[in-house]
């Protein structure tokens, strides 16, 4: 047996006490105020010791990654798309290509459990699960020269499985676009600071486009920092017309911005995507990796308290205003980016697999990049139990609940259990410059309050509206990105499926196509945008379990896939490192979507709530928080497409598994049946290291080999 | 004391160049001219342009999550 040299033990003692520690603090503290710190700590302990020690066993035992085994970059370069990438350099943009809004809303609305539930979930999900996931699909798409993850269940599952897989994947984007552009809405509306500042992005995106295609083509770094100048700009700016006469033109009504973001989506992706998507790319990366990074050091320097309880009492009784149900299974979907995430799944397999040098590096960029944005979660979730809890309710309950006045929404959080008052509500709001944050639900006005509050701490309280605007403007930057590309990603697959009825719509750049299927799919997310804005009951609180539930069937699709090619290819032993956590996943899920379809509870299942709101009507009677016999008629329409689309998504995921399990038995029984298309052996001419630093022989190996290599 | 300055900051600025993909075109370039020596190599113009056309006919192409 290898023996540990004495000093790898003592440093890894050391960063599993600090683990240890951290976890014992978090979960032993009652009433008492617990830092940060212990969360932070919690959360770097175990990532080390799961990236060290279970991440090494996966690919190394498990997968058995082949260093002479050369990679689709390294056979197939053409200099463009494929091509051998440095392992750091790709790592930063897997990175930034997985890390999104996702995991900055989650983990703020799950909050409402109490910040144990999620810090659990965060770290455990993402060791266990998430992280896998990416890694594992990883590998096979690089064994399969980056096949995407729908390619490989139509190939190794079989057409039906695939079939189902597609559909279930068309069907995500639309709800997860309808999400996000809700999330931009409630952030913005009423709001002209935030309103002006967003509406800049557009003209200094198009500037940037012009600039990148005539004045000096691909000068992509001296490009982004004009545009992040006039980005900032932009910011201090939107204080001025907020207090100027221009004001009112930029105080919009949510349903007039439902209008701009639908009219926005479509025409941006019916633009050359030079013009709008490119630039606008650019400046979110920046943002985004700016932002993530002063967050962590904020965090880390102000080591603030936090004021949430560990485990409110809405955890059991399931009666929570953010979203109904109890904490199983509703926080495990909540938080789905940052502890496991199903669209993960479609970057694993696509860009990236088609960069990677070595096939040892899958450690460190599939599953290292998935710790990070999970650390990312995990700042989130600081952020939002950080704040008053009393405040956190007022801001987060639907509005048809917390009532129009400060108040009213002070007697609301009070019928919570907690207490705000009046006065505090009002300052709250006027220390950010917005003229209200009751019922701001969506998560992000939530996290500016958080970020404002961490970063103030540094900066000074004169800058908190700034940070807090801040704050919104780099959500709603990478979120009107995301309407854009994901609006384009699902009118691919809409002419794809189209393309069987009627041949032409194959033709991507077949413009009456284009602009049908544009429509089509800006229809269907702007369908879901304009039911959440009119939604009696608070389209957060209807529509985000949905999109939970989505994206963890899309994550169930991945692991499915992965667990069939880990049996077809032999490894029937280790299924089991995918096989658990989809059994986990599908049972959290499918009971998910289960209690959305028949529980008998009407705040949490879809039909009760129907059936309930339709037995008023015809009894004539109002039932709050709707007001009128309109709102009553919209609530028996939503409820019944709601819980129509959750059974829908449920069946087409159980077909998904099913028919992997069929695979997988057939497998097992006679294994010569089965066909694994993996590319063939080629052995690698190439010399890189392995992980993050190059040990001394993968040094050594380099400069005996390429005595110029760079840098 | 200047040296290993100099040499942190021109990493810097080749870890910003990669990261953008600002460096695609002579990375394009050095392919061209070892794989292919008699094709034509096309200017940074030609170059930019294509690869956004790559893009607009495969949105999946850089495309980014939630």
């Amino acid at each position: 047996m290898r023996r540990a040299n004495p000093r790898t033990i003592v440093v890894w003692s050391l960063v599993a006490l600090v683990g240890a520690t951290g976890w014992s603090v978090l979960a032993l503290a009652r009433d008492e105020e617990v830092s940060a710190a212990w969360m932070v700590a919690a959360a770097l302990g175990s990532y080390a010791i799961a990236y060290r020690f279970y991440a090494r066993f996966v690919a190394y035992r498990v997968l058995k990654v082949d260093r002479t085994r050369a990679t689709p970059a390294e056979r197939l370069d053409n200099g463009i798309d494929f091509h051998p990438t440095d392992r750091r350099v790709l790592l930063g943009h897997h990175f930034a290509a997985i890390a999104g809004a996702g995991p900055l809303v989650g983990p703020v609305l799950a909050a409402q459990m109490g910040y144990l539930p999620g810090t659990i979930w965060i770290i455990a999900g993402v060791i266990f699960a998430g992280a896998v996931q990416d890694m594992v699909v990883l590998f096979f798409s690089t064994r399969r020269d980056g096949k995407s993850l729908g390619q490989m269940a139509r190939e190794e599952i079989g057409p039906f499985g695939g079939a189902a897989a597609l559909l279930a994947a068309f069907a995500i984007m639309i709800i997860l676009l309808g999400v996000l552009a809700l999330v931009i809405v409630n952030a913005l509306a009423e709001s002209p600071w935030g309103t002006f500042s967003i509406a800049m992005t557009v003209p200094i995106a198009l500037l940037m486009g012009f600039y990148l295609r005539v004045l000096r083509p691909g000068r992509v770094t001296e490009v982004s920092l004009i545009g992040i100048a006039l980005l900032l700009l932009a910011l201090v700016a939107g204080r001025w017309v907020a207090e100027s006469s221009l004001a009112d033109t930029f105080t919009l009504a949510p349903s007039t911005l439902v209008i701009w973001l639908v009219a926005y989506g479509f025409i941006a992706s019916i633009l050359p995507v030079w013009m709008l998507l490119a630039p606008r790319d650019y400046l979110s990366t920046f943002m985004k990796i700016g932002t993530i990074l002063l967050l962590a050091l904020g965090v880390v320097l102000t080591l603030p308290t936090l004021k949430m309880d560990p485990v409110t009492d809405f955890a059991s009784r399931g009666d929570g205003p953010v979203f109904a149900g109890s904490l199983f299974p509703f926080v495990f979907i909540t938080i789905a980016c940052g502890a496991l995430s199903g669209f993960h799944a479609l970057i694993s397999s696509g860009t990236t697999p088609k960069m990677i040098q070595k096939e040892t590096q899958v450690r460190m960029v599939g599953y290292g990049s998935m710790l990070m944005e999970s650390a990312v979660a995990i700042m989130a979730l600081v952020a939002a139990s950080i704040i008053d809890p009393g405040l956190f309710f007022a801001m987060n309950a639907p509005a048809g609940v917390v009532g129009d006045t400060v108040q009213e929404a002070s007697k609301a959080v009070a019928n919570f259990g907690y207490s705000i008052s009046p006065a505090d509500l009002a300052r709250a709001a006027e220390q950010v410059e917005e003229e209200s944050l009751l019922s701001r639900t969506g998560g992000a006005p939530t996290l500016a309050i958080g970020v404002s509050e961490i970063f103030s701490k540094v900066t000074g309280d004169s800058m908190r509206a700034f940070w807090y605007h801040f704050a919104i403007m780099f959500e709603a930057l990478f979120i009107l990105t995301a309407l854009d590309a994901g609006t384009r990603v699902g009118r691919f697959m809409l002419q794809d499926m189209l393309g069987n009825v009627h041949k032409p719509f194959r033709n991507v750049s077949w413009k009456p196509g284009l602009i049908l299927t544009s429509a089509a799919v800006t229809g269907l997310w702007g369908y879901f945008l304009w039911v959440g804005v009119h939604e009696p009951l608070g389209g957060i609180n209807q529509l985000f379990p949905i999109f939970g539930i989505a994206n963890q069937l899309l994550a169930a699709v991945a692991l499915a896939v992965c667990t069939t090619l880990l049996v077809k290819s032999g490894r029937l032993k280790w299924a089991w490192i995918t096989a658990v956590p989809l059994a986990w996943d599908a049972t959290v899920t499918l009971t998910a979507s289960w209690q959305k379809v028949f529980s008998s509870d009407p705040r949490v299942g879809f039909f009760q709530q129907r059936s309930d709101y339709q037995d008023a009507i015809e009894a004539g009677m109002v039932l709050p928080p709707a007001k009128t016999m309109d709102d009553m008629h919209t609530v028996v329409t939503n409820s019944t497409v709601d819980g129509v689309i959750s059974a829908v998504l449920a069946l087409l995921i159980v077909v998904v598994i099913l028919d992997a399990g069929r695979v997988c038995l057939r497998h097992i029984r006679d294994p010569h049946a089965s066909r694994l298309s993996e590319a063939p052996y080629v052995e690698s001419r190439l010399t890189a290291p392995d992980g993050l630093f190059a040990t001394r022989e993968e040094k050594q190996r380099a400069s005996e080999q390429e005595p110029a290599a760079r840098p | 004391m200047t040296a290993p300055l100099l040499r942190a900051l021109r990493r810097l600025r080749w870890y910003v160049r990669e990261f953008t993909d600002e460096s695609a075109y002579e990375r394009y370039v050095a392919h061209l001219r070892k794989e292919h020596p008699h094709t034509a190599v096309p200017d940074r113009r030609a170059f930019e342009r294509m690869r956004t056309e790559r893009r607009e006919s495969d949105p999946r192409q850089g495309f980014r999550c939630c």
